[in-house]
């Protein structure tokens, strides 16, 4: 019988979740035993043709070519799977969204004309149906071993969906927020990190997205009581997962806003 | 008449490009590296941003060495803020470093390069008929990783560095406790230098201009002076008045060039062949065991230096982990003031440079940033014109594969889009 097959991609992004999965230094060999890698050039020089049962995806949609190459890696997977902040929300260089793309070439390139880039940079969902999403800056690379096994598996993969603040409580540590005064974007955002940045005694930065249930409303009213500088909490807020609905929906309200003038922040 | 002959080909890169090769009458009319990796504007969207943020950010460019630009990013903006590190500080970056060249160089040693030189498509393939050496090169990069994990909380996009010093101090129990580890990892890199000696490299060799990081007392890694193969010394703030900057229609990425036009090369084989004499001696003992001979101007031979490297850097965080002895406060406290600042570390892709403007609020007001594969894409350019006439006869996939294994070579991190090289030679 042979064996399911995995495809792996990248578009808009550093390389690093592809590198995640490079990173399983203990269970890469076993992987490759359970299925057939297909395509994953960053691994390996030969492929083997479509379809393939399993396509993760990394990066964002960020030039017309990416655009039609996504529909055309949708049509030949059976499960499409976004992995990493870029291909969930767009990634960091989704802050293009919110400013005119022509001035940023222009801070970055001499001859902006030469270049074939889209005014945006989204997430894989607005452009096809996406089975799955991995979210993280970079994912967590036992959640990708817990899909692909999922899918062989043919269940639902187990995904917490909760926010870090819980787990901080569960591992006892320290809040930051309430300890340091420290603004701390974890009661906001998706589990899955291993609550990194507060047990590194700093605030979390969002890198896993918004966690669905969060009342976003009451996370920015706590952070601004212990805003350290101006937009500090906007800066937090607009950072790797700036294009996720919740987040920059939030961003935009008078609560986060009204520290801007002051500071130095678009 | 054109014959257009398509091979998707430049696998175990980061990155996408396409390399077009013209002939004409039988000679070689044109060669393109053509780099299609999609823009992200980075300096563009660091306007603005708090000073702080930057480290966090810039780590984002690229997932294989975000170590790289988080150190290259906080010296220049230590610079510009006018704070000075602790010599603690400045012992835990080194070590960090360490860490990040640990885990790229087995990467690129044992998954990205070698297939080349032992004839596999990939390190995947080849473990089925050789596991030990494969499980040996993961494991080398798993505790270069560990490292990362337990100085920065996370290998890819650590969190622990900010502007000043670290946000925390790991604990020495847990620094102390990969000390066995890193002892084997270093006598694992004396074994990669001996089996680095047995392979068979193409002939092919250049008289480069290299261009590296240079310490008196150390082999520069974190800072440095720039030295060039040429004699030239600089100062990092002069960097750009010697090494420009300028945009091809081709190419996404920026090309480097020196200031009178002529192509140069950083990277592990800069750095050995300028600072061979400040390696350690158990990496210097490990080179003069295989017999090797500087300068090293084979482009292909970038594996051994890398491996020489390895040795170097394990040998170095084994002393730097011994002695780390956490002291005082992990950060300086910033007083803002408005200035500009440049860094310059060495990625182990070769110099990466940073200069900030910071306003009196402690945003940024301007970001420039140099790659070091924007600064190779020329040199990389110049050696396929170099190698196209030995290569262009031969059946398509082997050239194909000639050409590849050289871009290999260089370790090139385009690292923002898809690893696709598109090989056309059109024929006329």
């Amino acid at each position: 019988m042979s064996k399911p097959t995995l495809a792996v991609y990248k578009f808009s992004s550093c390389d690093g979740c592809q590198l995640s999965l490079l990173n399983l230094e203990d269970e890469l060999l076993d992987l490759a035993g359970a299925v057939e890698i297909a395509y994953f050039l960053e691994a390996r020089r030969r492929t083997l043709p479509a379809p393939y049962d399993i396509a993760l995806v990394e990066g964002s949609v960020s030039t017309p070519h990416e655009v039609e190459r996504i529909k055309e890696i949708r049509s030949q997977a059976k499960n499409l799977v976004a992995i990493g902040a870029c291909a969930t929300s767009g990634g960091i260089q989704a802050l293009r969204n919110f400013t005119n793309l022509d001035d940023l070439a222009m801070a970055v390139y001499e001859h902006p004309e030469y270049l074939h880039a889209l005014p945006t940079s989204t997430p894989l969902s607005e452009h096809v149906r996406v089975d799955y999403e991995l979210w993280g800056c970079p994912i967590n690379k036992y959640q990708a071993v817990e899909v692909i096994q999922a899918l062989l598996q043919k269940r639902r993969p187990n995904l917490p969906t909760h926010s870090i603040c819980l787990d901080c409580k569960r591992q006892g540590v320290v809040c930051v927020m309430a300890a340091y005064g420290i603004p701390c974007l974890g009661p906001g955002t998706r589990t899955g990190c291993g609550v990194l940045c507060p047990s590194n005694g700093r605030g979390c930065y969002g890198c896993f997205g918004p966690a669905p249930s969060a009342d976003m409303k009451s996370v920015v009213r706590s952070m601004n009581f212990v805003e350290r500088y101006p937009a500090e909490v906007r800066g937090l807020l607009t950072h790797i997962s700036n294009y996720a609905p919740a987040f920059h929906q939030i961003a935009e309200t008078p609560e986060v806003t009204r520290n801007q003038a002051r500071g130095g922040q678009k | 008449m054109n014959q257009d002959i398509h091979i998707p080909a430049l696998a175990r890169v980061e990155g996408e490009g396409a390399l077009t090769i013209r002939l004409k009458d039988g000679a070689i009319d044109d060669i393109l590296l053509n780099i299609y990796e999609p823009p992200r504007f980075f300096e563009g969207f660091l306007h603005g941003r708090h000073y702080q943020d930057v480290p966090d950010i810039t780590a984002r460019i690229c997932g294989i060495c975000p170590v790289a630009y988080q150190m290259s990013s906080v010296q220049a903006l230590e610079a510009a803020l006018q704070v000075t590190i602790s010599p603690e500080v400045r012992s835990l970056r080194q070590l960090l470093y360490c860490a990040e060249y640990i885990e790229s160089h087995a990467l690129h040693i044992y998954l990205l390069q070698a297939p080349d030189l032992v004839g596999y498509e990939s390190a995947l393939s080849l473990a089925a008929d050789d596991p030990q050496l494969v499980r040996q090169a993961l494991q080398l990069k798993k505790i270069g990783n560990e490292l990362l994990k337990i100085i920065g909380g996370r290998s890819i996009h650590p969190v622990n560095t900010c502007v000043g010093g670290f946000y925390r101090w790991p604990t020495i129990e847990a620094i102390h406790n990969l000390i066995p580890d890193l002892e084997w990892a270093r006598q694992a890199s004396i074994d990669t230098v001996k089996w680095a000696a047995t392979l068979n490299f193409p002939d092919f060799e250049h008289d480069y201009e290299f261009v590296a990081l240079n310490r008196i007392d150390d082999y520069a890694i974190y800072d440095g002076d720039i030295l060039s193969s040429s004699g030239k010394r600089i100062s990092p703030s002069d960097f750009e008045k010697h090494y420009l900057e300028s945009h091809v229609e081709r190419s996404n990425a920026l090309h480097s060039h020196t200031a009178d036009n002529g192509t140069y090369f950083v990277g592990p084989l800069a750095r050995l062949n300028l600072n061979y004499k400040k390696l350690r001696p158990m990496a210097r003992q490990a080179a003069r065991e295989i017999g090797l001979k500087f300068p090293l101007r084979n482009p292909y031979k970038g594996l051994i230096a890398r491996a020489i490297e390895l040795v170097h850097v394990c040998d170095l965080a084994i002393e730097l982990a011994n002695a780390y002895q956490p002291v005082g406060s992990s950060f300086k406290e910033i007083r803002l003031l408005p200035g500009e600042g440049v860094g310059v570390s060495e990625a182990p892709r070769g110099l990466l440079y940073h200069r900030y403007v910071v306003d009196e609020q402690g945003f940024i007001r301007f970001a420039k940033i140099t790659p070091p594969t924007a600064q190779n894409f020329a040199q990389m350019e110049a050696d396929l014109w170099a190698l196209a006439p030995s290569v262009v006869n031969q059946p398509q996939e082997q050239a194909s594969l000639s050409f590849e294994h050289l871009l290999r070579s260089y370790d090139p991190c385009i690292s923002c889009a898809t690893h696709f090289l598109k090989l056309r030679i059109h024929r006329t």
